[in-house]
């Protein structure tokens, strides 16, 4: 619903209305209180694109190191610290709050017709706890004691005695604190797409996007517990005494590895299925084609995150354990590469079937597939319990997860930055170097990941500083090394583009791509209140039914579904999608950010181990809370 | 571009560290199925790309718009080619893999019951270097396995501190070594040589450096090699080997190294009784050469920065020279 052109003055009236009544305070006070999922989207977009920048240059500088035998551009010490921050940030403060955080927020109460999360102020309070995570976990690095045992921090390793300093108790403490913020998120996605979906919008008519980010966060529910069980036992072994991970008193180093990767598969597929749900929004409004399949595909990204349950021991193939349990598991990852294969099938179909238009962001989604693929065909060998066996732990798994994750995951994000930019801006961005910066980061990744199979197979295991000349490693290290700076010149041009282009392009409009889902309907960038007339769905194309678009202008017109006599939104059934009733939604608020603040001053007194101090900032916590449920609006 | 560097790879290089060059039944099975499977990948790959080619090949036919209305064109052809290169064929292939993978090649790699090989050896890791004994003598070496070649052997490996993983990869595929509990696995040879091998889990700052050989000997050597292994060490012969001895018993060497037939036994580091007859030092990180062992015991932390031996730089140099001397005699 193009709002710039109200078609009748009562209709402009009520506009109007709206406008007032979902207005957002000016300046920096506005953006601290704002409870808007747009502004929220945004604050998780900018985080997470400064925290890319981070990863990028831990990688850019390990890359660095090994461009020859025996350098020692950074100590090992250093390099270890690097290696585990570059895993940590570009999965835990990259990859997950950027697709959730940024995409999701933004981008899903637009697609299901809604003004806003169901829960805006937990929202605002997961940026913020976001935030204080990343915060956080930097200031280890600031002060030389970054978490230094891998991403995976196995014990005894990451025991007292193995790492006495603070670095372990730096990853523990990020974790469990950056959980919280996802586990916000999570619950919160979860009731918004369930409930605040636009009347009419029953689950067979909901965007794939919403799907995916609905197993997604269901994913995230089920697997960040044993994680954070995990890190407090790991957090307790090492500064209360207890003896959780040790075999001496009773305990049991696997325990570690068994919780972590409980948590660990599963966050492989919270990683891409969000990817996906962004590939299944772009491929319909490129190809300006319905996706083939939906209903097959709709099953198989739910049960893809599912069966992701299952697996998580073929991360340990190699510890000895039983060959029943191996065989279990190896039984277990043949059976998720279904769900897999079906969507390649569909989307490709699709392309085929439609009229596939090759601007960036669908290129990027065909680059995605194919680097999905070649990860996958790897991840297929890895059932092959000998082969997992013997690979494993080498460079060969690095080849294989970063297809995956660079590949699967971050390619749709490049994709999906350039196909909402307009909606979110206002202005289109141009076209010929985005096919440029695709093809430099396409180019640069395969230069920089397809070698590590070989080198791998060479023997090159991972999470060296240095290696030897003399073992037939070094060429293919200078390659990847190569292929690593071309990719950073891929990313250099694809940002330097959407900046030029949001200074320079020329206006956008509502529907530059035609494309499929509710975002379309609304004017870029949209209003705070999203949509002036809740509209109408019949199919899960809404944008493309022209019928339903000139009904809502004319219950514009006659003020049906506008909710504009108060700060309001629609709450639906689950399934069916029919209307239940209105709800009052939170104005701006100051407790979000102050509850953050709160919680991160516990996490500090952690840390330094005054527990009596957490505990009391714990409790201001509480008080905090006490001070948000006070302001609770009454529900109309 | 990925076939060619591979097949290069599996014929050039060889005798290294690479999976590829298998000189083992089990590793043979290992490199067998990997290229199968690359074979097969190879094809799946090649449908997708055909796929996208075919889409982009359509694409130049301008002028035909989308159908964004009503009817889906070909959804019935789409779907058969889901359900069958997204269900039919992959549930084929992969029962297959599973099976050849998981029933047949894991019984070649699988590990070996005690008592089912004429020979165990112990493997202990430490950080950063591997500690192999061989009971039923009293032989200790350090970063070194000499085995018997064309016979069939089982390696028990623990650790002494972290996880660490032992891995051959032209002999077998890894296991790791686990705090509390000990792993076994095969290792065979083909043929007599030497196979390199390295620590393959992240175990702190020297996981870099933390390699080890494996000798597959003619049995008459192996015996050969053990027999002299499992005696004490000689008395020392000249005077500046002597002083060696003397400055290696009363000084910190002794703190944390064993040599058997003297009062040095402390298990810290490695064994040094025949330290003299290993190829190198640091667990493969330089030669063991006099003058580099002369360095090393000056800078060890040079080389290896972080390993767990001082770098004792405050020596006199005539003491580092008398126990190069003494040491260099241990063979």
């Amino acid at each position: 619903m193009a709002i710039a052109t109200p078609p009748t003055p009562a209709a402009e009236a009520r506009v109007e209305r709206l406008e007032v009544m979902w207005q957002s305070r000016p300046g920096v006070l506005g953006w601290l209180m704002t409870t808007d999922h747009k502004r929220i989207g945004l604050l998780y977009f900018w985080t997470t694109l400064v925290l890319f920048g981070a990863g990028g240059i831990e990688a850019m500088l390990m890359r660095t190191q090994l461009i020859k035998p025996n350098n020692d551009l950074v100590s090992p010490e250093t390099y270890d610290q690097l290696f585990t921050l570059h895993g940590l940030t570009m999965i835990f403060f990259f990859i997950i709050p950027m697709t959730t955080g940024a995409f999701g927020n933004y981008l899903i109460p637009l697609m299901i017709g809604a003004r806003d999360m169901a829960f805006p102020r937990m929202n605002a309070l997961s940026y913020w706890i976001f935030l204080a995570s990343a915060i956080f976990l930097y200031t280890s690095l600031a002060l030389g004691m970054a978490p230094n045992a891998g991403w995976f921090d196995y014990v005894p390793l990451a025991n007292k005695t193995f790492t006495p300093g603070h670095n372990i108790d730096f990853y523990a403490l990020a974790v469990i604190f950056n959980s919280i913020a996802s586990t916000l998120t999570a619950g919160q996605f979860i009731v918004t797409i369930l409930k605040s979906r636009a009347p009419g919008m029953s689950f067979n008519r909901m965007p794939l996007f919403c799907f995916a980010f609905l197993a997604a966060s269901f994913g995230l529910l089920f697997a960040l517990p044993p994680l954070s069980a995990d890190n407090i036992f790991l957090f307790l072994d090492r500064n209360v005494g207890t003896h959780f991970f040790d075999p001496s008193h009773g305990g049991a180093a696997l325990l570690w590895q068994h919780l972590f990767w409980i948590f660990g598969h599963p966050e492989v597929y919270i990683l891409i299925v969000p990817a996906f749900g962004i590939a299944t929004s772009i491929i319909p409004a490129f190809t300006q084609r319905k996706l083939v399949a939906f209903p097959l595909v709709a099953i198989a990204e739910l049960l893809v995150v599912f069966i992701g349950f299952g697996v998580w021991a073929h991360h340990m193939f190699a510890t000895g354990m039983s060959t029943t349990a191996l065989i279990f598991f190896a039984g277990a990852t043949s059976m998720v590469v279904i769900p897999s294969t079906i969507q390649v099938f569909a989307w490709c179909m699709s392309f085929v079937l439609g009229v596939a238009r090759f601007k960036t962001p669908l290129l990027f989604i065909a680059g995605f597939i194919f680097m999905f693929v070649t990860g996958g065909l790897t991840g297929i060998m890895f059932v092959a319990i000998p082969f997992d066996q013997q690979v494993t732990d080498t460079y060969f798994i690095i080849a294989h997860f970063h297809y995956i994750i660079f590949g699967a995951a971050v390619f749709p994000i490049f994709g999906g930055m350039y196909y909402w930019f307009p909606k979110v801006t206002g202005k289109l961005y141009f076209e010929r170097p985005g096919q440029i910066s695709f093809w430099l980061i396409f180019a640069g990744t395969n230069l920089l990941f397809f070698p590590m199979h070989l080198v791998g197979l060479l023997g090159m295991p991972r999470r060296v500083y240095t290696y030897p000349g003399n073992l037939g490693w070094t060429t293919y290290n200078v390659i990847e090394t190569i292929g690593g700076y071309l990719t950073l010149v891929g990313i250099l041009v694809l940002f330097g583009n959407l900046v030029w282009s949001y200074l320079r392009a020329p206006a956008a409009g509502p529907d530059p791509w035609h494309g499929p889902t509710l975002e379309w309907v609304t004017s870029s960038p949209p209003p705070e209140y999203d949509f002036a007339v809740i509209p109408k769905v019949s199919s899960a194309y809404p944008n493309w039914d022209v019928e339903d678009r000139e009904e809502d202008r004319r219950k514009l017109a006659s003020g049906v579904l506008l909710l504009d006599q108060g700060h309001e939104q629609v709450e639906v059934t689950p399934v069916d999608g029919w209307l239940s009733r209105t709800v009052e939604m939170p104005h701006e608020s100051p407790w979000p950010v102050l509850l953050a603040l709160c919680l991160s001053l516990v996490f500090v007194m952690l840390l330094l181990q005054h527990f009596a101090i957490a505990g009391l900032m714990g409790i201001l916590s509480l008080l905090t809370l006490l001070g948000w449920h006070s302001k609770e609006p009454q529900e109309a | 571009m990925a076939l060619v560097p591979l097949s290069l790879l599996a014929a050039g290089c060889g005798k290294k560290q690479n999976a590829l060059a298998p000189a083992s039944h089990q590793s043979q099975d290992i490199a067998t199925l990997f290229w199968w499977m690359t074979g097969v990948a190879a094809v799946g790959l090649g449908v997708v790309v055909a796929l996208l080619l075919l889409a982009w090949i359509r694409s130049g036919r301008r002028g035909a718009g989308g159908d964004t209305q009503g009817a889906k064109p070909g959804e019935r052809v789409g779907w058969y080619v889901v359900l069958t290169g997204g269900v039919l064929v992959p549930i084929l292939l992969i029962s297959a893999l599973f099976v050849i993978g998981d029933v047949f090649v894991i019984r070649t790699t699988e590990a070996p019951a005690a008592g089912s090989t004429k020979r165990t050896i112990l493997v202990i890791g430490h950080q950063w270097w591997w500690e192999v004994r061989y009971p039923g003598t009293s032989a200790v070496t350090a970063n070194e396995i000499h085995i018997p070649a064309r016979t069939p052997v089982r390696l028990e490996v623990r650790t002494a501190d972290v996880i660490h993983s032992f891995w051959v990869p032209e002999l077998n595929r890894k296991i790791d070594t686990l705090p509390g509990s000990t792993n076994e696995i095969e290792l065979y040879a083909d043929a007599v040589g030497r196979y390199r091998g390295d620590c393959a889990e992240f175990c702190g700052l020297q996981h870099a450096h933390m390699g080890i050989w494996v000798y597959a000997d003619p049995p008459a050597k192996f015996a050969k090699w053990l027999a002299r292994q499992s005696r004490p060490a000689a008395p020392p012969t000249g005077a500046q080997a002597s002083a060696g001895r003397a400055a290696f018993l009363s000084g910190a060497c002794a703190n944390c190294h064993q040599i058997r037939g003297t009062s040095a036994s402390s298990g810290v580091g490695p064994d040094l009784t025949h330290v003299a007859d290993r190829e190198t030092l640091g667990a493969l990180t330089i030669p063991n050469t006099p003058s580099y062992l002369h360095d090393w015991i000056r800078n060890s932390q040079r080389f290896k920065p972080g390993n767990q031996m001082p770098s004792f730089n405050g020596l006199p140099e005539r003491e580092i020279r008398d126990l190069v001397a003494y040491l260099e005699e241990r063979k």
